[in-house]
């Protein structure tokens, strides 16, 4: 057993996972899937299809060709209905544009998707096009397109798979560990092709002691046949404090580095990812299949039947709601994602994108409500906070706007994770108070950089004003003095011929 | 001896200045420069001046208090207060009232537009484009909703009107908690 590092502040948790902790189910398809064409970081794909277009399952439906990009495919076969804006997953219930996919119930898949039974021959630069071309993303929550990130441009020491689902109530990537240890390892087997780590670590907290057990037992498993490339793989168990699972945090408690401000965990030798991610790839290099399902839990004190389920990615979540029996009284929330760092659904009908890694059922916010008590200095929040930050000093400035003093006490650094907030005494909403003060500073920011570009052309359009208002000056003086020349000259020779100038003149003018 | 080494000194300080006013010159004036950086740039003239620049000029010389200008709201009026010492003041309702919410930029009817490029001549900097007796349009990325050339200076009624910019995940903003604990309570 390694040594294993703390990192600073963090609470524990009750965890509410055995409510879900099921074995996963199939949820049904859906009559019509919505597919937002931006499910990831970066650029949004473009649509390479039309309304009245047959598409199969795993068809690519739109494509980018920015770096920080993922193709989106078709997760059931159908016919395209609209292209148009639909409200995606979002706090504040934005419409952004979807594909939509009247599904045929058949799930038929793609005939030119083949299976690969040596996807380890694959050179490291085929692969990475395979995870890019499958719409592979952080499955964790971030998001971030896999291929870019396994492109690094230092050597990595580390790679880190991510298994430790430190929010509540979310078991889905648990099941998944306990479903498909061996696909994970296998997975992870491939990445190491691409990376070429030291070591890979596999991320478990100690709350989940048969995912570790199964994962255990599946390197032995491979050992023994002879696979001798999983040595290099270790199982860590992680002791259970909410938010272990973020990145750096993660990397802090396994290797005791430190991911550097505004830096990537690259630039410390590591690679971190998901186990839902890991699996993904085993799919996408071994079956050839690109990311159009994901594990997903339903749970919460208001749902009836709480289990963790396999979606086709853009089902509407009133759908996933319906096949867990559905919701107990009106009086509910919905989250998607965890109670820590889940953001609050408006309506049922948005649909499951790549990001969404659980569906929370809670009871009304009436019941939860709170008021906000002053801020006693007590400095609870400061000692929770798992960045080093103040959050005691970032909620005086959030409330006076002040933004080059959030810059100060780095505002961006801020993982929104909750930790303050949950252990406030005053209850003090305290993320909210540091997201509202995020989006105003970006606002504040976008408004001085136009105000910039405003500036400039309002002086180039005075400059070039000026010019012409010169240009015409000059021209006229020249004029003024061509003519003066001619008439001295023209009185020199004949002062009779008065007609013959006047129409000289006339003629200049009308040229001029 | 001393009347010589004081003349000398003089003499060299004398030589150093004049060489430093000549080649560290300011060109312009800095505080009116830290003004015109604080203001909106919207070239409304909402403010009685003929711009932005023309109105930082005015609160520099001190002709204008520092609550003229609609466009950079009350935080406006405290960048400006905290820049120059002053205290922040109302602003003038006079001048028109700051707008909430998403920013307002013109767009002009395609179909009624008559090409008449008054439009195109008057925008501050440079948003519409378009030439004689040809459609003209606005490049949205660049119109600071300034409103200048609505009518009476659109000859066509309805032809230029103002619109917000759509609301996107880029543009959303968290609700204020504050205003939250407010409305909780009321």
């Amino acid at each position: 057993m390694k040594k294993l590092w703390r990192f600073k502040g963090g609470v524990k948790l009750p965890g509410f996972k055995s409510l879900s902790n099921t074995e996963v189910k199939q949820a049904p398809i859906p009559e019509k899937i919505i597919l937002p064409l931006r499910q990831h970081i970066g650029e949004a794909a473009e649509p390479i299809v039309a309304v009245g277009d047959k598409v199969y399952k795993g068809q690519l439906v739109a494509t980018s060709h920015s770096f920080i990009s993922a193709p989106i495919h078709a997760s059931s076969s159908g016919t395209v209905v609209d292209i148009n804006k639909y409200s995606i997953p979002h706090q504040s219930g934005i419409s952004e544009m979807c594909v939509a996919i009247k599904t045929d119930g058949v799930d038929e898949w793609d005939p030119m998707i083949e299976p690969n039974v040596h996807p380890e021959l694959l050179s490291a630069d085929e692969m990475r096009v395979r995870i890019r071309e499958a719409g592979i993303v952080g499955l964790g929550g971030a998001v971030f397109p896999s291929a870019a990130k396994l492109k690094p441009t230092r050597s990595i020491d580390t790679l880190v798979i991510n298994g430790v689902e430190c929010e509540p109530y979310i078991t889905c990537d648990d099941a998944l560990m306990r479903s498909r240890p061996e696909d994970i390892i296998r997975g992870i087997l491939l990445l190491r092709k691409l990376l070429n780590p030291v070591e890979c670590i596999v991320a478990v907290e100690d709350n989940k002691p048969e995912a570790i057990a199964l994962l255990q037992d599946t390197l032995v498993k491979l050992k023994d046949a002879g696979v001798g490339s999983v040595n290099t793989i270790r199982v860590v168990s992680v002791p259970t404090v909410f938010p272990t699972g973020g990145e750096k945090q993660l990397i802090k408690v396994l290797t005791g580095k430190e991911v550097p401000q505004h830096g990537l965990p690259y630039e410390v030798g590591i690679v971190c990812l998901n186990v839902g991610t890991t699996a993904a790839v085993y799919d996408a290099l071994y079956s050839g299949k690109p990311l159009v399902s994901r594990l997903m839990t339903v749970t919460g004190p208001q749902i009836k039947n709480p289990a963790n389920f396999e979606v086709l990615i853009g089902t509407p979540v009133e759908n996933i709601l319906a096949a867990a029996g559905g919701v107990i009284s009106d009086k509910h929330t919905l989250i998607m994602g965890g109670p820590m760092m889940g953001m609050s659904l408006l309506n049922a009908k948005v649909p499951v994108v790549k990001a969404s890694n659980c569906i929370l059922v809670e009871t009304s916010a009436e019941q939860l409500k709170s008021t906000a008590m002053p801020c006693i200095r007590c400095g609870t929040c400061a000692a929770a906070c798992p960045m080093n930050l103040l959050p005691q000093q970032l909620y005086w400035h959030a409330r006076g706007k002040e933004f080059d003093k959030l810059a100060h006490y780095n505002l961006s650094d801020c993982i929104e994770c909750g930790c303050c907030s949950v252990v406030c005494p005053s209850k003090i909403p305290l993320v909210h108070y540091f997201r509202f003060a995020k989006t105003e500073k970006m606002e504040h920011e976008v408004k001085a950089k136009f105000a910039d570009q405003s500036r400039v052309r309002t002086q180039v359009r005075e400059a070039r004003l000026e010019r012409i208002t010169q240009e015409q000056e000059a021209r006229k003086a020249k004029r003024k003095a061509d003519r003066q020349k001619k008439k001295a000259a023209k009185s020199d020779v004949n002062i009779g011929a008065v007609t013959d100038t006047d129409t000289d003149l006339s003629k200049q003018i009308s040229a001029g | 001896m001393a009347i010589i080494i004081l003349t000398l000194l003089a003499l060299v300080f004398g030589v150093a200045l004049g060489y430093a006013a000549i080649r560290f010159r300011v060109e312009g004036d800095p505080i009116v420069d830290s003004i015109d950086a604080v203001l909106p740039q919207t070239q409304c003239g909402q403010c009685g001046y003929p711009g932005c620049r023309p109105y930082a000029e005015a609160i520099a010389a001190d002709e204008v208090e520092i609550n003229q200008c609609p466009p950079g709201g009350e935080s406006g009026v405290q960048a400006l207060a905290d820049l120059l010492g002053r205290d922040p003041l109302p602003l003038n309702p006079e001048n028109g009232v700051a707008e909430e919410g998403l920013a307002l930029v013109a767009i002009i009817d395609e179909e009624t537009c008559i090409g008449c490029t008054k439009c195109v001549q008057v925008c501050p900097v440079d948003a519409i484009v378009g030439a004689a007796k040809h459609k003209h349009n606005v490049l949205d990325a660049y119109c600071t909703g300034c409103e200048l050339c609505l009518p009476p200076l659109c000859p066509v009624e309805d032809c230029i009107v103002m619109r917000s910019v759509d609301l996107t995940i880029k543009n959303w903003k968290w609700s204020n908690p504050e205003v939250n604990a407010e409305e909780r309570a009321a």
